[in-house]
C-alpha cells in the first residue's frame, strides 16, 4: 500500500511515486503520512461526484477528517470562528453569499485595468534593477499581493509582514512555529478591522458586522482566508507557468504569438501545474461509489494532481499542450466550495503571463530546473525562489 | 432546449458566465441570471458545457 502524499521532484509533475494511483482504479484506502487511513481518489468523475455530494463534508473538527495539513493551517481550520471554507452549508453558504460579489466575472472585468498597470509597474522595476532577478520575488508574489491587498483594503506597506506570515503557516520549520504565524496574522487583522482603510474588509465591516450578521473575529478569520489564499496561490501558479513555459519552447512560441487562446492556455496551465495537490473532505453518510462504500466518518482525500492528469478524462494527460480543452479540470475543486477567487487567478494570469514574456522577450532560467528548492507536500506547490536573467 | 438557473443553489463561481456568456450572466450579488431560457441551435453545445461545469448543479437543463 503506497502512502500518501509524497513529494513531487519535478515542480510540474506529481510524485512519481503515485505510478500506483495511475493504474485506473478510481478510488483506494491509503494510508495518509501522519497515519490515518483515508480513500484517495484519482478517478475525475468519482472526484466531481464525491465534491458534489452533500454526504461529503469539509469540517475539520469531524474526528475522522484526513488533516494532512501544517500545524497553523489545523488550528485555523479548527477554531470556533473558522472560515467558510472549513464549514458545510448552510453556514458556509450564508457566507460564501456576502463573499461572490466581489469576484463576479464582470468586477474582474472592471478591475483587469488595475491589474495590468500593477503587472507593468512590476516589470519596470524588475527591468530597471536587473539581469539577473529572483522572479518570486520581483513579479510572481508582488502582483497578486498588490492585488488582493488594494481589494481588502489591507496596506501593502505591510505586505513582508503579511507574507511571512503566510510563508510561516504553510512552511514553518516547527509546529510551534506555524500556529505562532497564524496567531500573529490574526491579530494583526483584527487590528486592522477595527479600524479599516476602504476595501473589501471595511464594506464587510459596514454591512455585515454592523448589521450583526457576522462577528468581528469572523470577520478577522475571512480576511485571513483571503490574503493568504489571494496571494500564495497565484504567486506560485506565476513561477510555475513560467517554468513550465520555458521548459517547453514549442508551447512558449505558441503562447508568445496566440493572445487570443490565453484564457484556453491559462486553463491548461491550471489542469498540469495543480499547485493544491489534495482537497481533503470526511464523509457524514455512507456513500457507494464505484463499487466500494466510503463509511460515514471515513476520510477522503481528492487528489487533485492525480485527477488532473487522468486518461479518461485527458487525452495523453502527461503532455504539455496549450492547444487543448481543459476547463473540466479540478485545480479550483468543484462542488459549493469551488474556488471563490478562481476568477480573480484567472484574470491575473491571463494579465501577467502574456505581459511578462511580451516585455521580457530573452527571459530565461538562470538554474537548472533540478537545483530548485521546491516546496514541502502538504502545502501550496511551488519553488522558493526561480533564478532569471534575460 | 430551456435553460434555468436555480438561485437557491448558485455559489456564484461564475463558470456558466465564462463558457456561454451570450446565456448567462450574474447579477450584482453574483447569483446566476439567465438572460436566453430559449438559446438558439447554435449555442446549445456551450450551454451544455456550462452545465457540465456549474459547480454546484444551478444551471438546469430542461429539453
Amino acid at each position: 500500500m503506497i502512502t500518501y502524499p509524497q513529494q513531487r521532484t519535478c515542480p510540474y509533475h506529481p510524485s512519481p511515486g503515485y505510478g500506483e494511483l495511475r493504474d485506473g482504479t478510481p478510488l483506494r484506502k491509503v494510508q495518509l503520512v501522519n497515519g490515518q487511513e483515508a480513500w484517495v481518489v484519482s478517478g475525475h468523475e468519482q472526484a466531481r461526484a464525491l465534491l458534489a455530494d452533500p454526504r461529503v463534508s469539509a469540517d475539520r473538527t469531524n474526528t475522522g477528517f484526513p488533516m494532512i495539513v501544517p500545524a497553523g493551517v489545523a488550528a485555523i481550520q479548527t477554531a470556533p470562528n473558522r472560515p467558510f471554507l472549513v464549514r458545510d452549508d448552510p453556514e458556509h453558504n450564508r457566507f460564501r453569499r456576502m463573499l461572490i460579489s466581489e469576484f463576479t466575472v464582470r468586477r474582474l472585468r472592471q478591475l483587469r485595468p488595475e491589474i495590468d498597470r500593477i503587472v507593468h509597474d512590476r516589470i519596470d522595476a524588475m527591468l530597471a534593477a536587473g539581469p539577473p532577478a529572483d522572479l518570486v520575488t520581483a513579479f510572481s508574489l508582488p502582483v497578486p499581493s498588490l492585488v488582493i491587498c488594494r481589494m481588502l483594503g489591507v496596506p501593502y506597506a505591510d505586505h513582508e509582514f503579511f507574507e511571512k506570515a503566510t510563508s510561516g503557516i504553510l512552511r514553518g520549520r516547527t509546529p510551534q512555529e506555524s500556529t505562532k504565524a497564524g496567531a500573529d496574522l490574526l491579530e494583526y487583522l483584527t487590528a486592522l478591522a477595527a479600524d479599516p482603510p476602504p476595501g473589501l474588509i471595511a464594506r464587510l465591516k459596514r454591512e455585515r458586522v454592523g448589521t450583526g450578521q457576522m462577528s468581528l473575529d469572523e470577520l478577522a478569520f475571512t480576511a485571513l482566508l483571503l490574503l493568504g489564499a489571494g496571494h500564495e496561490t497565484t504567486a506560485s501558479m506565476i513561477t510555475l507557468s513560467v517554468i513550465a513555459l520555458l521548459e517547453h519552447p514549442e508551447q512558449l512560441a505558441a503562447f508568445r504569438t496566440g493572445h487570443d487562446a490565453v484564457p484556453a492556455s491559462v486553463e491548461e496551465l491550471l489542469r498540469y501545474l495543480t499547485i493544491v495537490e489534495s482537497i481533503l473532505r470526511v464523509a457524514v453518510g455512507d456513500i457507494e461509489i464505484a463499487g466500494e462504500v466510503i463509511k460515514a466518518g471515513e476520510g477522503i482525500v481528492i487528489a487533485t494532481g492525480v485527477v488532473n492528469r487522468a486518461e479518461d478524462a485527458f487525452d495523453e494527460p502527461d503532455r504539455f499542450d496549450l492547444g487543448r480543452s481543459a476547463v473540466h479540470h479540478v485545480a479550483f475543486g468543484y462542488g459549493v466550495h469551488q474556488c471563490l477567487g478562481q476568477n480573480l487567478a484567472r484574470t491575473e494570469l491571463q494579465v501577467a503571463l502574456p505581459a511578462l514574456f511580451d516585455r521580457v522577450p530573452g527571459l530565461r532560467l538562470a538554474a537548472p530546473v533540478g537545483e530548485l528548492e521546491l516546496r514541502p507536500i502538504m502545502t501550496i506547490q511551488g519553488v522558493n525562489a526561480l533564478p532569471v536573467t534575460w | 432546449m430551456h435553460v434555468e438557473g436555480d438561485r437557491d443553489v448558485c455559489v456564484g463561481a461564475g463558470m456558466c458566465v465564462l463558457t456561454a456568456p451570450d446565456v448567462f450572466d450574474q447579477d450584482d450579488d453574483g447569483i446566476v441570471k439567465v438572460l436566453h431560457e430559449q438559446p438558439d441551435a447554435g449555442e446549445e453545445d456551450v450551454v451544455r458545457q456550462a452545465a457540465t461545469l456549474c459547480p454546484s448543479g444551478a444551471v438546469k437543463l430542461l429539453s
